[in-house]
């Protein structure tokens, strides 16, 4: 059948009805057919704009043409030159606001699929056995990185493609980050997590699991006791932030972080063959709208809740997940309660959610910031019938490192100051990811630990 | 992989193991805790440091056999492996700002968590009144290990088969009472002791601090399960703690959220691989 030039190839997926019940991955992937046909709407521009959407600057073009000439050996080649995490990136990079949003095709229709050719490529390595890399001549230089996540990964890797002997220190039992904690199996299978993860050890990198630095060892430590020249931070975000109304501690609220550690990681889900309890009632309120809202939300229905609200203060223009994720959430039957502010959560005798106390919102004309502030509309205060609540309104960084290294800055609301470089105050030391920026995205830590990697390398060669 | 090194049952319910973890051991502080996962399929839970050893790379770590995880890991053996032991984690624990005597308290289980604070204070040269208790003499830890490192000890049994018949809380009225000031006490058992010592100490104004175990996931302060008032503030026991003012602790609703998986936990003992429920 013949294909709109002007649309992109669509990606089979399950069906909402019955991918809800489990916690398989959502869409299928790409087949060689519908990529090579897809690589084919690409107009190899010159110029390439997708490429200056894209925080570490893949050669787009390239992986593209070579899987419309089914060179796929040579596409992966051409990807992993500057991405090591392909099939992560490739699943949950908001592409729709990077590469694709500069892509020509967009100009009259769709933008090519970069995204989905990107999980294509890397897939299609991923079952055809990875060769080994060819690895560098070593420099002697050894570099620690704080933080398995995707900041840490992509450093790591980047060092140890350019020949510095580098150990990644993870604070949790597996590496990986939000990618394994935060981010559910169903968008992000973790078999796929454990193969990059395996690509970037074989790379050269030494990974020490259960290693919480700023306590069992300090940053001042790694430099004079472990013999690092140069550390990399990546402890991406923290403490979880919550709403600050009464009836916060009551059973039954959890802040998302739990909720998705609980799932993801120990695999609550799959209790009590696995030890991690958890508790999700009929009705569940996940209270905010971004990315991690959204997963929570899928979440708490996969677990069995027979009502799921996001409760959110604004307006569905300014909810800021991908779209794709709440139209996956909208369509699993995750119901919506915009404009709409918590204000207090009540219990019952026994200390558990009863109920969500809210208030009705309206957006008034944008301040000078240009943002629309939600105001209270009176008198519109109703309790909405909950027994669960996830709280999914954002994260502070972990004091953990700040606290415990010397002559190191950090902003006011405790990230740690450092430059386009990632190079923070101290001599020898680089941040990126969440620990600087607050809250992002898993490709804006990505191109964090690709920049540092860059100037951590400069720094290595200079001394 | 961590390598149990010796493991001693104290009671019926009780047993100690020296864990092999060199950083660790190299770092600890009293006050400070693990987090420890069993298996693969196990969950992540917080126990208290009982001892270090740095020249001999090693944890000691005491526990009730109450739940799935530490049933499972009862019936470990020394030379066997457990797969995952973090740490040390939160805050070591402070001294008084005022010199005077101090009072450890320290109930059942919770004699373990009180021993390093009071071996750290008698290290500094303090005077410590230790008062321990448990339900019957055979369920009684580390009396002869407190005797070494207090001035004066005290042993009760709610049954009388040891000591003084009755609670801990008894011996720490005279104490109270006799008016000569206290710097300082420190109470560690299950909540409802801890709870009642914190009431039998506010009208006196007595500085008492508790150490705190609750629910916990990762422990380093990301994921805000075992959240706790603290005077009219939400603190994280893993980061903020776990030592706290105890006149300050919301106790009602630490104990709701200490029971919050009871079910679950019976369900999973039930279904145990390691055959815990037998």
């Amino acid at each position: 059948m013949a294909h709109d030039i002007k649309k992109k190839h669509p990606m089979e997926e399950q069906n909402p009805q019955e991918r809800v019940k489990n916690f398989d991955e959502v869409p299928f992937g790409y087949d060689i057919d519908t990529a090579v046909a897809e690589a084919e709407r690409c107009l190899d521009c010159k110029k390439a704009p997708c490429r200056q959407g894209c925080p570490v600057e893949v050669n787009i073009p390239a992986f593209i043409m070579s899987i419309k000439d089914r060179k796929f050996e040579e596409s992966i080649a051409a990807m992993k030159a500057d991405n090591s995490l392909p099939a992560i990136c490739g699943r949950v990079c908001p592409q729709e606001s990077q590469c694709e949003s500069f892509c020509v095709r967009a100009k009259k229709g769709e933008p090519v699929g970069i995204g989905r050719l990107e999980r294509f490529i890397a897939d299609w390595q991923l079952k055809e056995g990875v060769e080994d890399p060819k690895l560098p001549e070593p420099t002697g230089k050894k570099v620690a990185v704080v933080g398995a996540g995707p900041a840490g990964l992509t450093c790591a890797g980047d060092l140890a493609k350019l020949g510095h002997d580098v150990t990644m220190y993870e604070a949790f039992h597996t590496p990986g980050g939000v990618l394994v904690y935060g981010i559910p199996e169903f968008r992000l299978p973790k078999e796929i997590v454990a193969k990059e993860v395996d690509y970037i050890q074989r790379l050269g990198v030494k990974l020490e699991t259960n290693m919480v630095i700023g306590k069992t060892i300090t940053v001042d430590e790694l430099f004079e006791e472990h013999g690092f020249d140069a550390v990399f931070i990546g402890t991406g975000a923290g403490l979880p932030t919550f709403l600050g109304i009464p009836g916060e501690n009551l059973l039954g609220v959890y802040s998302a972080n739990e909720f998705l550690t609980r799932t993801n990681l120990m695999k609550a889900y799959r209790f009590p063959e696995f030890d991690t309890p958890i508790h999700v009632g009929k009705n569940v309120a996940v209270v905010g709208a971004g990315n991690v809202a959204m997963d929570s939300a899928r979440t708490a229905l996969r677990l069995g809740a027979e009502n799921v609200y996001i409760v959110y203060r604004r307006s569905d223009k300014e909810m800021p997940a991908r779209l794709e994720e709440i139209h996956h959430a909208e369509e699993e039957g995750v119901q919506f309660r915009l404009l709409t502010n918590p204000i207090g959560i009540n219990g019952d005798d026994k200390g558990w959610v009863k109920g969500m106390e809210c208030m009705q919102m309206r957006l008034c004309e944008p301040d000078e910031s240009g943002r629309c502030r939600p105001e209270p509309i009176e008198d519109s205060n109703f309790v909405l019938d909950v027994d669960t609540v996830v709280v999914a309104v954002g994260q502070t960084p972990n004091p953990l490192v700040p606290q415990t290294t010397t002559g190191l800055k950090t902003g006011r609301k405790g990230t740690i100051d450092a430059d386009e470089f990632g190079k923070t105050s101290r001599e020898g030391v680089w941040a990126g990811g969440d620990i600087v920026t607050g809250a992002a995205t898993v490709i804006n830590a990505m191109g964090a630990g690709k920049m540092a990697a860059k100037n951590i390398d400069e720094y290595l060669k200079s001394k | 992989m961590y390598k149990l090194v010796t493991k001693e049952v104290l009671s019926d319910v009780s047993k100690k193991f020296e864990v092999e973890a060199p950083l660790v051991a190299k770092k600890a502080q009293p006050g400070q805790f693990i987090i420890l996962r069993v298996d693969e399929q196990g969950e992540r839970v917080p126990l208290t440091i009982a001892d270090s050893d740095p020249e001999r790379g090693t944890i000691t770590i005491i526990f009730q056999e109450v739940g799935l995880t530490t049933k499972c890991l009862g019936q470990k053996e020394a030379g066997d492996y457990i797969a995952d032991f973090v740490g040390p984690l939160g805050k070591p624990m402070e001294f008084p700002e005022e010199p005077g005597r101090v009072i450890a308290v320290g109930g059942g289980v919770g004699i373990a968590p009180v021993y390093p604070k009071v071996k750290g204070f008698h290290k500094a040269g303090m005077d410590v009144t230790s008062i321990i208790g448990a339900r019957c003499k055979d369920l009684l830890i580390l009396e002869d290990e407190m005797r070494a490192v207090s001035k004066e000890l005290h042993v009760c049994t709610d049954d009388g088969s040891y000591g003084h018949h009755g609670f801990v809380s008894d011996i720490l009225q005279k104490y109270l009472d006799d008016g000569e000031p206290i710097a300082e006490i420190i109470a560690v058992g299950p909540l409802p002791m801890m709870r009642a010592i914190v009431n039998q100490t506010r009208p006196y104004g007595v500085k008492t601090v508790v150490s705190l175990n609750p629910v916990m996931v990762d422990g380093t302060g990301m994921c805000g399960a075992c959240r706790v008032t603290v005077g009219e503030e939400t603190k994280f026991t893993c980061v903020d703690g776990p030592v706290f003012d105890g006149h300050q602790v919301d106790f009602d609703e630490l104990v709701a959220r200490s029971r919050m998986y009871l079910d679950q936990e019976k369900k999973a003992l039930e279904n145990c691989r390691c055959g815990g429920a037998k």
